[in-house]
């Protein structure tokens, strides 16, 4: 079947097996490896990308299911204001929110999705909105503290925007 | 994990979906938000030769107040359930039970008709549904029929929805200022519960004690006669079947249903 879909602001057309999950499909068809395979059971997060701005597990979603939906992954995030990172991504750097890096695209997309729902979280907002996305590393803290940062940073160029 | 290959369609109203479901019969599986049919497609252990998205489909996704009720399309989300004003001060047990399902991604994709059709009996909202005492709309090619929750559900996985029907509204009771709570227990907050119990308006409502979601029946008449939480809470298990898997045994199940209904009970009065 012949599938339509706008991935970070590119508008793909491509013919696929209506059986190709949307995580392979933005791996394996377009080459977007920042989505990934973690657990492939929609437990871990890896996988976390925004449908149409609401984050969704990419290995539990059809690529059928996303025909003619805008999909944005953690490669999307940098390069659109003149190559500087996008603030979740800074926030994750600045915060030394990441060891081993797995669940990071996953946990930054999560991340990206609460702020668009809810521009300023308390902590416990947070740690519980990110329930579905595992970090084996444990970095839980600063991962935390990353989000919250990104969700400070936002609201300050937000303030800026408006005095400008 | 790949699911078998299938072949997909996606009809733009539900009476083109029902057409689908009559022209394919058992073949055919409806997909709604995919978080319960998908992972056993990827396991391979659902395999249907067709399936028939209707998880876009507007005219099932909708909360509005009607009378003494609050209907609710099957196609509606569980974020929806979860941020709705209405179902906030109308009928609060719903929001707070659909919060604890799974994590932030599972509940923008799931439904609450897909969540009922699938009959899980460890699952949270047919939980609250059948405590809630709602009604179910079902379309077929006859005609609509309505069933209440408490005939829906007749087995492990199976619901009373036939081969050429559709799950189309949830007609829920306004509860308003009656006392609810609900109680769930698992090893992580995303998980499944091992055991849940929701209590609304005198009515109590299990979760994984039995083939289906149940109806403590004997703590509602006692809580009918006047007895106090811990009292009406010790028979919250009688007359259950619980099942027995790794996460516990049957004498822990049903300790676990006494407990929780009795924390429900205690704070649906409170």
């Amino acid at each position: 079947m012949k599938v339509q879909i706008t991935v970070n602001g590119t508008e793909h057309t491509d013919e696929v097996e209506p059986r190709l999950l949307l995580v392979h499909y933005l791996r394996d068809v377009l080459g977007l490896r920042a989505a990934n395979v973690g657990c492939d059971t929609s437990s871990c997060g890896a996988c976390t990308v925004l449908l149409d701005g609401e984050s969704v597990k990419s290995c539990t979603v059809l690529a059928a299911q996303a025909d003619g939906t805008a999909v944005s992954t953690a490669e999307g995030l940098s390069g659109v204001d003149g190559g500087r990172m996008h603030p979740m991504q800074e926030a994750f750097r600045a915060e030394h929110g990441l060891q081993c890096g797995f669940c990071t695209p996953g946990m930054v997309m999560a991340g990206v999705g609460l702020l668009a729902e809810n521009p300023n979280p308390t902590e416990r907002e947070v740690r519980e909105d990110i329930e579905g996305n595992l970090c084996r590393c444990t970095g839980y803290h600063n991962i935390v503290r990353a989000i919250l940062a990104a969700a400070a940073a936002q609201s300050e160029q937000g303030r800026a925007g408006h005095a400008a | 994990m790949i699911p078998i290959a299938f072949d997909y369609v996606r009809p733009d109203s539900v009476d083109a979906a029902l057409a689908q479901l009559a022209e394919h019969g058992e073949d055919a599986k409806l997909l709604a938000g995919g978080h319960s049919l998908l992972p056993l497609m990827k396991l391979r252990l659902a395999a249907p030769a067709v399936l028939v998205d209707v998880g876009r489909l507007a005219e099932l996704r909708y909360v509005r107040p009607d009378g003494d009720e609050v209907v609710i399309g099957a196609g509606t989300r569980h974020r929806d359930l979860e941020t709705s004003e209405l179902l906030r001060t109308e009928v609060p047990l719903l929001p707070r039970v659909a919060a604890t399902v799974g994590d932030p991604q599972v509940r923008h994709r799931g439904t609450l008709g897909g969540s009922l059709a699938h009959g899980d009996p460890a699952s949270d909202l047919p939980t609250a549904v059948l405590a809630l005492d709602a009604t179910l709309v079902l379309r077929g090619p006859d005609g609509t029929r309505t069933v209440p929750a408490t005939e829906f559900f007749t087995g492990f996985f199976e619901t009373v929805l036939g081969l050429d029907e559709m799950l189309v509204e949830i007609r829920v009771p306004r509860t308003g200022s009656a006392g609810w709570a609900y109680e769930k227990f698992g090893r992580r907050n995303n998980d499944w519960p091992i055991v849940a119990a929701a209590v609304v308006d005198g009515r109590v409502a299990l979760a994984n004690m039995a083939p289906t979601v149940v109806r403590a029946s004997l703590t509602e008449e006692a809580v009918a006669r006047g007895a106090d939480p811990a009292e009406a809470a010790e028979v919250a298990d009688e007359g259950t079947e619980p099942a027995e898997d790794v996460n516990a045994s049957r004498p822990y199940r049903r300790h676990l249903a006494r407990l929780l209904v009795r924390r429900a009970l205690t704070t649906a009065i409170r």
